[in-house]
């Protein structure tokens, strides 16, 4: 009886063993690729919303983590620069107000507080009504490229419905109001904030730079 | 001899024992992602690959297991291969693990899995468990492709979208349009298509088994009638 238990004992340990080693092995085989992915997938996204070539400084690598309550709580902004002059900064800010779960947003913010691009990065709306605001199913979201507080005037930041100029879709108008005000609530924040980040990013920089 | 055995494993896993159509396990994913062709092409070959690794496993290993241990076992097997597989296409196929993300670790808890291992593999020699899986998977992946099919082409009105996500950028020509300017057909793409769909391939399976055994009959009776006179 009591060799059968143990015996059973050493093989599951046996099969344990082998099972955590199978898994260690290809976690070590692919951890860089796949952090060479994420790393892509990101750097993606980000050049969606502000092209390459408007910057030259490692973007990922200057990355701030910020408290904005605002804008989805402790996010991550990453600040823009050519030389030392500051381009743009991009929030990662999250929608709490989505029709299905919150709607993570990426909004760039050029230096003279105009929107470089908008894209959604996760959400979780209804297919073919409001996945709209997806790039990959319409360019909706394109319609933010450019616009600043003064144009529209910040009464007008909002869907039709809501007496704004953006157009909502058929059958949804929960999705785009959520991002309409997340994209203005992100100017807003911009307008306040922006100088304080981009004199943080930089000490962080020319820190770099002598370390 | 030995090869009828192999064609009856190879039939039942395709068809009359079919693990989408018959058994109907593993509802979850199938259901779940079968949205477009393509996911469930993804979703289909992950399946295959870890039933062919843990028939492989569970057939070589079956007279070293003690019985009252043998299911833990089985399962440290299957979550082993479906967490190598889940990293080796976050590394090799990313645009599509961010799709297929969350079901491939649902994998482990595809029943179908376990009941392989537990039904065929530990009582069948390596190349028979090996016919098996082969047989199991490719019937589950055919029914997830054609189930996605079915849903893209009623409600997006595509086929093979996304297919560079899969095969590289190559493949993007892959994709075909069927019907220009369609405006979608929102039902097919939400859950409820998948239940109505799935309801109907089973059907349809239904259907084609009675002609089947209908011709059978006829054959039998006529076979009888001529050997009577």
């Amino acid at each position: 009886m009591l060799r059968n238990v143990i015996a059973s004992a050493v093989l599951l340990t046996l099969f344990a063993i082998v099972g955590s080693g199978l898994v260690a092995t290809v976690h070590d085989g692919t951890r860089e690729r796949i952090a060479r992915n994420e790393e892509e997938v990101l750097l993606r996204g980000l050049h969606d919303v502000l092209p390459e070539r408007e910057y030259d400084n490692d973007i990922l690598r200057d990355a701030l983590t910020i408290d904005a309550p605002d804008l989805g709580g402790t996010i991550i902004v990453y600040p823009a620069f050519r030389g030392h002059d500051p381009v743009a900064l991009i929030y990662t800010v999250t929608a709490p107000d989505g029709y299905a779960g919150p709607i993570r947003l990426l909004v760039g913010v050029t230096a003279d507080g105009r929107v470089s691009g908008v894209r959604v990065v996760a959400h979780r709306e209804t297919p073919g009504l409001g996945d709209d605001i997806d790039a990959s199913r319409s360019d909706w979201i394109e319609r933010f490229r450019g616009l600043s507080l003064d144009s529209p005037p910040t009464p007008l930041w909002n869907v039709r419905r809501d007496g704004g100029v953006f157009d909502q879709f058929t059958g949804a108008t929960i999705t785009p109001r959520a991002v309409v005000k997340a994209i203005r609530t992100t100017l807003l924040y911009s307008r306040d904030h922006c100088e304080g980040l981009y004199e943080r990013a930089l000490q962080r920089m020319t820190e770099d730079d002598h370390g | 001899m030995a090869d009828n055995g192999l064609r009856k494993v190879l039939a039942d896993g395709l068809w009359h024992n079919n693990t989408g159509l018959v058994q109907l396990l593993g509802l979850c994913p199938l259901l779940a992602i079968t949205t477009n062709t393509i996911n469930g092409l993804g979703l289909g070959l992950a399946t295959l690959l870890t039933l062919l690794a843990s028939n492989a496993c569970v057939s070589l290993i079956r007279n070293l297991v003690r019985p009252e241990v043998r299911i833990p076992v089985y399962v440290l097997i299957i979550a082993s291969v479906v967490t190598a597989i889940e990293l080796s296409m976050n590394a090799w196929f990313h645009d599509l693990y961010l799709i297929l993300g969350i079901f491939i670790p649902l994998i482990v808890t595809n029943c179908a899995i376990i009941g392989r291992a537990e039904a065929f593999a530990s009582k069948n020699s390596l190349p028979r468990a090996l016919v098996d899986a082969l047989a199991i998977g490719l019937g589950f992946t055919a029914v997830l492709v054609t189930l996605g099919a079915l849903r893209e082409l009623i409600g997006s009105g595509t086929l093979f979208a996304q297919a560079h996500l899969m095969f590289g950028e190559a493949a993007r020509g892959l994709a075909i349009v069927v019907w220009e300017d369609y405006r979608g057909f929102l039902l097919a793409i939400l859950p409820p298509g998948a239940f109505i769909g799935l309801g109907l391939l089973i059907a349809g399976k239904n259907v084609i088994d009675t002609r089947m055994k209908q011709a059978a009959t006829v054959r039998a009776k006529a076979a009888q009638a001529a050997s009577t006179a």
